[in-house]
């Protein structure tokens, strides 16, 4: 199955990514190529198999105890940040 | 020469007082100094940094007596592992000013047996690529011939280890990113039993497949640099809570009797000469007792699609957390929300991330998921029950790491289903969470190949066993690219 | 002809749950701290960082699911549900999508005329909620905090059971005093841990299939619930008769202009792309886990109900309102304790009366009376061994209210202790007849009626501490001799 070029513009959008003119051919035709490829799991007869999310089977989550183990350390989380204003990070204005 | 000494030899040395950490250190970063430019197989040297730990290692031996195995040691880790205060850029535009807060449990793990960062090697962007050519740093060339690609995504791990630039390095796993490189180079690399390394503080590509594991120069220095990486990690809801075998100790226990498994798919098209390395392989393998049976995994040939499917799909939700608001690359002035997300994103991912979590976004979205997803996700049980079903029959399998040698730099990087074909070898491992290992069996054209070798879970210590016996008959895995002997 | 339009609605409760710290990290879990000093890496979705469960989540989520009669699932899975917004730092939240942790349940709920209706709980998921968007004092930008990240949701989905807003504030209300009594949730909803979303749709009466639902979002209290429904029934009607259709979509309840509008912002992107999280395992309930959670199940207040009515021979009505809360039913009982069990209708009266009103008068939680239990029964006392009259009492009780003193200190420095002495009645009978000759005379003429003018002189003159009943009876025997 190939991809259209709307096919990779709506893709684009839901990962919120900004395709560039030249790039979009490119990735209509990688994309293409790469969900022709995968395309062969579909002629495998899968029936009843369990789908595995795992590698390990039968493991089961842990339960943390319900202790606060951390502290305040915000000033140096927020070094890393583009855009701080007052505590905040800042971002254009949310609609809602 | 210092430099290919083993860490045994090397920690002998540093307890005799031979030699001091902090000379040690000195003498690997001139050694970066004088030979990483032709290869670029570092983003980020901390020789600062190396210096002050070396003295604090040897301050360890010489006040309270330590005598750790990696006390003192250098090392490079792949700058996909966090390190404090140390920027951490995961090959990518996206983290270039990144300054991670935190230590992986990897690097602490080595930073508490007193192990010294050299620095921080090149990989593909976020890991995603076999050639070290997606790296936002450029590409990391092959110590053994320059034109050529190291292998990925963990390159500049595997091109540091070969051309003596550290004793070892630190490296990720998802569909090959270490025992790909490490035969590429003529290294050793180890991609241990999932859960087995704490992925903890190691940036995710695929979180069901990503494993931390190492490149070192023969299986005896990789079995006591696991024995310092492996273990529970209460952070990590997927680490595994049982003991840690001691690697070192079994190293020698012999092969009688230990049946190995020939896969049949990987041996359908094998070129010649690289078919002709794996038998060499197992004459060895049977002089030293070990018995050959044929198996088969019917659905293996289907790990690549599959894998295609899974790592894209975790990838793409992995890396939403990139977008421009608490950390990393922003676009300059967004003029909304939307438009802060789709640049930010845009420019700071480079081609094969982009392309990535596009498939991933597709395969997961309303319409596809079943067809895709989904039915990978059976397939990988598929893949992971014909495993399960051979290591009933075999204790190890056997088999070529990649096709073929290490291929030229730009060659397929414009294709991106040949460049996946690469893994074609390895991804099984992966998606079964099984521990594999790469070591130098030969060249080809020049070129070294790898052998590989695949447990069932958790048998670390027998695939360390089978590599260091065939090491003690052997001397491929000490060989080193002209130039960097 | 007009039609008859049915109103079905279902109910999505978002119920913070009291953890001390969130679901998957160590950070702390309190309200109104600075900004983002609460967030930890985890909770900032940092690179590398990973989730871990915090097992409380876990037993608070079953020990709900045991109070409404639900199945706990053995194997639950959490999801990422992937979509972008600032306040969600990963880029997806970690919820439970195909196998929640809580299955098929249900709540019977009192209406206002007194009948039962049992509402269908589909299911109970935990989920980390998200950040807040803060857009005061920043030019066109907004200021994400991300304290609340990750804190703990258990997001309770009810079937499309309820015909009227007032039906779906009486099943809200009811969901609301449970999590409160299992102590799970604070229940606080001006600061947001208890909110939600209403579907609301309409259809002619008697059509099986339901109309097409909007979803309001994020309501804060019973009341705007209630109008949010009434607005949003009355929109789609409207547009309906005037030949439009309902959109299925998300719309935001303005409690300032009293109406909803579409949030097309959320409607964008609506795929999801839910799919297990490969950084969390399933989560494995056994039955010993069910078993100890359920060993610390409170009374529910089903349960506390019916015991009121069968032990203190109290009214539904009166059982119901006295078990709305655990701590207005322990301070009830507490009274009752004091007074005996044949003054539980005394006790009650007094606790749905004078009290109430107080706490509501003053804004204060029953926990924080003023008039602690062992006060008041220690006031009622002084009622049921006629040291003073009801009347009486209550005045004390104001005193007491406003002085935080005991009721006898109250009555005592106050002279308010009841006349029982005969003889001093007698006296004070004998003054006020002879201070009022013509009454006298024509109550004895027959003018029964003048009965009541001689009780209130007497009362007049003790200042009401006259013992009503010796009263009666003297006044009685005084003016039928002559």
């Amino acid at each position: 199955m190939s991809l259209t070029r709307q096919d990779v513009e709506k893709i684009a959008h839901l990962a919120r990514l900004s395709i560039t003119e030249q790039e979009m051919p490119v990735y209509v035709t990688s994309l293409s190529s790469i969900v022709e490829f995968v395309d062969a799991l579909s002629r495998v007869h899968t029936g009843d198999v369990l789908p595995m999310a795992h590698p390990l089977d039968g493991q089961q989550q842990r339960l943390r105890a319900d202790v606060v183990t951390e502290s305040d350390h915000h000033e140096k989380f927020q070094a890393n940040a583009p855009a701080v204003q007052a505590g905040l990070y800042v971002v254009p204005r949310v609609i809602e | 020469m210092l430099h290919n000494l083993s860490i045994g030899e090397l920690s002998r040395s540093l307890n005799s007082g031979q030699i001091s950490s902090v000379e040690l250190t000195r003498h690997f970063l001139a050694r970066i100094e004088r030979l990483n430019p032709a290869l670029n197989a570092l983003i980020t040297l901390t020789a600062t940094q190396a210096l002050e730990s070396a003295a604090r290692a040897d301050a360890r031996r010489a006040a309270a007596g330590e005598r750790g195995p990696l006390l003192g040691i250098p090392l490079i880790h792949k700058d996909i592992f966090c390190t404090d205060g140390v920027r951490t850029s995961c090959g990518s535009r996206m983290l270039d000013n990144f300054i991670a807060p935190y230590d992986a449990t990897v690097v602490a793990r080595l930073k508490a047996a007193g192990a010294v960062m050299l620095g921080k090697a090149n990989m593909d962007e976020f890991a995603m690529g076999s050639s070290n050519e997606t790296s936002y740093y450029g590409p990391v060339k092959n110590p053994w011939d320059t034109t050529k690609v190291p292998g990925g995504s963990s390159g500049g791990s595997a091109a540091a280890t070969a051309a003596r630039l550290a004793p070892f390095a630190t490296g990720t796993d998802t569909g090959g990113s270490i025992r790909q490189p490490a035969a590429l180079t003529g290294v050793t690399g180890v991609k241990p039993t999932y859960g087995r390394v704490s992925r903890f503080g190691m940036i995710a590509f695929a979180s069901s497949l990503d494993q931390a594991g190492v490149f070192a120069h023969s299986a005896e220095d990789a079995a006591i640099v696991l024995q310092a990486m492996a273990g529970f990690d209460a952070r990590d809801s997927t680490s595994i809570d049982i003991p840690v075998p001691d690697y070192p100790e079994t190293l020698n226990a012999p092969l009688k009797g230990l049946k190995i498994g020939l896969l049949r798919e990987f041996f359908d098209g094998l070129e010649a000469r690289n078919a002709a390395l794996i038998h060499d392989a197992l004459k060895l393998y049977t002089s030293l007792g070990a018995q050959t049976v044929e198996v088969s995994l019917p659905h293996l040939p289907l790990s690549v699609p599959t894998y295609y499917v899974v790592a894209p799909a975790e990838c793409s939700s992995n890396l939403s957390r990139f977008d421009g608001v608490r950390f990393g690359y922003r676009c300059e002035a967004p003029k909304d929300l939307l438009d802060l997300y789709k640049r930010s994103r845009g420019e700071g991912f480079g081609a094969e991330v982009k392309r990535r979590i596009m498939t991933g976004t597709y395969v997961l979205s309303a319409g596809y998921f079943d067809a895709y997803y989904l039915q990978a996700q059976k397939v990988r049980r598929l893949i992971t029950d014909d495993f399960r079903a051979a290591f009933g029959q075999v204790d190890l399998l056997i088999g070529p790491t990649t096709p073929t040698p290490a291929f030229a730099i730009g060659a397929k990087i414009d294709d991106p289903v040949t460049m996946y074909l690469n893994d074609i070898y390895t991804i099984g491992a992966n998606l079964a969470g099984l521990p594999g290992l790469s070591l130098p069996c030969g060249l080809i054209d020049g070129l070294p190949m790898g052998l590989q070798l695949i447990g069932p879970h958790f048998s670390e210590a027998k695939l360390l066993n089978a590599a260091h016996l065939y090491q003690q008959s052997t001397d491929w895995h000490k060989q080193a690219p002209r130039g960097f002997e | 002809m007009m039609t008859d339009w049915e109103v079905v609605i279902g109910l999505e409760i978002h119920a913070q749950l009291a953890t001390k710290s969130k679901i998957f990290s160590g950070s702390a879990t309190t309200y109104g701290a600075p900004p983002n000093v609460q967030a930890d890496l985890v909770d900032l979705a940092y690179p590398g960082v990973l989730p871990v469960l915090n097992g409380e989540a876990v037993r608070m989520a079953v020990k709900f699911g045991l109070s409404i009669g639900a199945e706990v699932a053995r194997r639950s899975v959490f999801a990422r549900k992937n979509y972008f917004y600032p306040d969600l730092p990963k880029g997806y939240q970690i919820s439970q999508y195909e196998l929640p942790v809580v299955k098929q349940g249900k709540l019977a709920v009192m209406l206002d005329d007194g009948t039962v209706k049992t509402i269908g709980v589909t299911r109970a998921h935990l989920e980390e909620d998200a950040g807040k968007s803060l857009h005061e004092g920043l030019a066109n930008a907004s200021g994400i905090d991300l304290n609340r990240a990750g804190t703990p949701l258990l997001e309770i989905v009810s079937e499309p059971d309820m015909r009227s807003a007032k039906e779906a504030v009486a099943y809200m209300k009811k969901i609301h005093t449970l999590v409160r009594y299992l102590e799970i949730c604070d229940g606080n909803m001006q600061e947001g841990s208890f909110r939600c979303d209403a579907n609301v749709s309409v259809r002619p009466r008697g059509r099986e299939k339901f109309g097409t639902r909007a979803e309001i979002k994020n309501l804060n209290s019973f009341r705007f619930v209630e109008k949010a429904i009434h607005y949003e029934v009355a929109r789609q009607v409207d547009l309906l008769e005037s030949g439009g259709t309902v959109l299925q979509e998300t719309r935001l309840y303005d409690s300032d202009k009293d109406e909803t509008r579409s949030m097309r912002s959320k409607e964008e992107a609506n795929d999801y792309r839910y799919f297990p999280d490969p950084d969390l395992l399933p989560v494995h309930i056994d039955e010993e886990f069910i078993e100890a959670v359920r060993a610390t199940l409170p009374e529910l207040p089903d349960e506390k109900a019916a015991r009121f009515a069968q032990d203190f021979s109290l009214s539904t009505y009166d059982a119901g309102v006295l078990s709305a809360s655990r701590e207005l039913g322990a301070y009830f009982e507490s009274v009752v304790a004091a007074l005996g069990a044949g003054h539980a209708k005394l006790a009650a009266n007094w606790v749905m009366g004078e009290l109430a009103s107080a706490l509501n008068r003053d804004n204060v939680d029953i926990v924080f009376s003023r008039v602690s239990p062992k006060y008041l029964s220690d006031l009622l006392l002084r009622i049921v061994d006629a040291t003073i009259s009801g009347k009486i009492a209550k005045e004390v009780f104001e005193a007491m209210w406003s002085e935080g003193k005991t009721a006898d200190a109250i009555i005592e420095a106050k002279g308010l202790k009841q006349i029982t002495d005969s003889g001093a009645i007698e006296g004070v009978i004998d003054a006020v007849m002879a201070a009022n000759p013509k009454q006298l005379a024509d109550y004895r003429s027959g003018k029964d009626k003048l009965f009541g003018f001689f009780v209130g002189q007497v009362m007049k003159a003790t200042e009401g501490k006259a013992n009503p009943g010796q009263l009666n009876e003297l006044l009685k025997a005084k003016l039928g001799s002559s």
